[in-house]
């Protein structure tokens, strides 16, 4: 199942993954998954714990080498050119906080370094103003609350304007309100600058009203695909985390069997 | 290749440095220490020993170059673990930084905190204890060339060896100076050592410096037979551990290490 909207056609890929694999001796941490993320498209990857979310991202980064498959930011295959895939995508993970000894402008300045982002003055500066940060610019960011260093970690996620953006838990350690804010932020900025966006989230209600798309992933396998305010009904389930609770206590091969 | 991101990593090294100017401390103690001790050894030994030997050039400049040597090593090091510390791996591998950049970044910044204890030592050992750094003309710039290239060669390596066991294995990194000194022939002409223990000075570049040092304080022309070898280990040494670094960061990619890394460096 895909809710991919024909009128963007292909050409507004963000990432395409293919048969993508890593297998650690005899075990398939990730096996033969497939699927892409539209421009201007959430996406939300959902699974238990060690399902294999965490391997894909981390694949996609370029910090892990598949055993199989392959992964292409827009159009450029990551294997075959890592500087150019790399310099289209950018993330944020509640795990990669930023050096706590550098100040919020010195971490963007830095980062915005790396991305080789041209006019990086005027854009930590435009960065630092649409994140609230301005009286936050100076201070290191291990002096930051978490919603604070959030912030300050998604302005690092968008320094480069990419073209795809992976978000690991972003809202994991927010209250409410600031993951609201987050949210909101995240989700105008798929609109606003056709930018795909694949999250992780054990946060149903979260992803309810983010994602335009979700990905169940169990034991490495996608088991279910589609729109999350449609799919519970398809599959009997009253809620989104009645149907996620259920996929991941079902036996896999009960599982596949039934969707094949 | 590109210059902004090798840039970037120099960067991020100044402003630690300008965040917590308490960081220029350990740059300029330890070596200020060193000089300040070996130039009053070197002072009793030109009082007690009689033979009119000066004791100043070839133990003092010794020291000296021995320490220019570990800080350059030090300094690569300290600025890669910066990121093992503030568990930057993630961030910083998943840019479009290639690694040829980040060791050329760290190399530079290893130059310029270096640089400050080298100032430093050259100050003290001129102005307190009389050493002319500069008699041994146009040979010091070989010498000092081949030990900054052994101590990058130094960094890199312990660099490797931290990124391949994982951060609790920096206490691994440390003695490698003190390790390798009785072996570079450092204060003693290579004839003192055993055998066995000169045939593995000459696989160590510092032994063929200090070998040369010797003789020209000693009068003699500068031995090209000896530093011509020394510099030829120290470039091909500098080879092979650039590639063993590369292939220690492919391993920690293939195997998952480098994502696990910032898991483990909190522990």
């Amino acid at each position: 199942m895909s809710t991919v909207n024909p009128a963007r056609g292909d050409d507004g890929v963000a990432l395409r993954i293919q048969n993508l694999g890593k297998r650690y001796g005899g075990v398939a941490a990730v096996d033969d998954v497939s699927f892409h993320v539209q421009r201007g498209e959430v996406v939300g990857l959902l699974g238990p714990n060690g399902a294999g979310k965490t391997t894909t991202i981390n694949m996609v980064l370029g910090l892990l080498e598949p055993t199989t498959g392959t992964v292409r930011i827009g159009h450029v295959d990551l294997r075959e050119n890592r500087v150019a895939a790399l310099s289209r995508t950018n993330f944020a993970a509640v795990y990669a906080a930023l050096p706590g000894n550098l100040t919020v402008t010195e971490n963007l300045r830095f980062f915005g370094l790396l991305y080789d982002v041209r006019g990086l003055r005027r854009r930590v500066d435009e960065l630092i103003e649409e994140f609230d940060l301005t009286h936050l610019r100076h201070t290191k960011c291990g002096l930051l609350s978490s919603g604070e260093q959030t912030r300050a970690a998604l302005a690092k996620a968008l320094i480069n304007r990419p073209q795809l953006l992976l978000l690991d838990e972003p809202t994991a350690s927010l209250d409410p309100s600031a993951a609201q804010i987050v949210r909101q932020k995240i989700k105008s900025l798929a609109t606003a600058d056709r930018c795909g966006i694949l999250w992780t989230s054990h946060n149903m209600y979260e992803v309810e009203a983010v994602c335009d798309r979700v990905l169940f992933l169990s034991h490495g396998k996608i088991l279910l695909e589609g729109n999350p305010k449609i799919l519970p009904g398809l599959h009997g389930a009253a809620t989104l985390e009645d149907l996620f609770i259920r996929v991941a206590r079902e036996p896999l091969a009960e599982r596949t069997g039934d969707s094949s | 290749m590109k210059l902004r991101p090798i840039a970037g990593i120099v960067l991020r090294q100044i402003y630690l440095l300008r965040g917590s100017p308490v960081r220029l401390f350990p740059m300029i103690t330890w070596v200020a220490i060193d000089i300040v001790l070996w130039g009053f050894i070197t002072r009793y030994l030109n009082s007690v020993s009689g033979s009119g030997m000066n004791f100043v050039p070839t133990l003092l400049g010794a020291v000296l170059m021995w320490d220019f040597g570990t800080r350059i090593m030090q300094g690569v090091s300290t600025a890669f673990l910066e990121d093992v510390w503030s568990r930057n791996f993630l961030n910083l591998f998943s840019s479009p930084l290639l690694i040829s950049e980040y060791v050329i970044g760290l190399v530079i910044t290893s130059v310029l905190t270096s640089s400050l204890g080298l100032v430093v030592m050259l100050f003290l050992a001129t102005a307190v204890f009389g050493l002319h750094f500069l008699a041994m003309g146009a040979a010091l710039v070989v010498f000092l060339l081949v030990l900054f290239v052994f101590g990058v060669t130094l960094g890199i390596a312990g660099s490797a060896i931290v990124l391949r066991l994982g951060p609790a294995s920096e206490w691994l990194l440390w003695p490698l100076p003190a390790v390798l000194a009785p072996f570079a022939a450092v204060f003693y002409p290579l004839a003192t050592l055993p055998h066995w223990m000169q045939a593995i000075a000459r696989c160590l570049p510092p032994s063929y410096v200090f070998e040369g040092m010797r003789a020209v304080l000693a009068g003699r022309p500068a031995p090209i037979g000896l530093l011509a070898p020394g510099a030829a280990l120290a470039g091909g040494e500098l080879v092979i551990a650039a590639y063993v670094y590369c292939r220690v960061y492919r391993h920690a990619v293939r195997t998952g290490l480098l994502a696990r890394y910032s898991a483990e460096s909190s522990g």
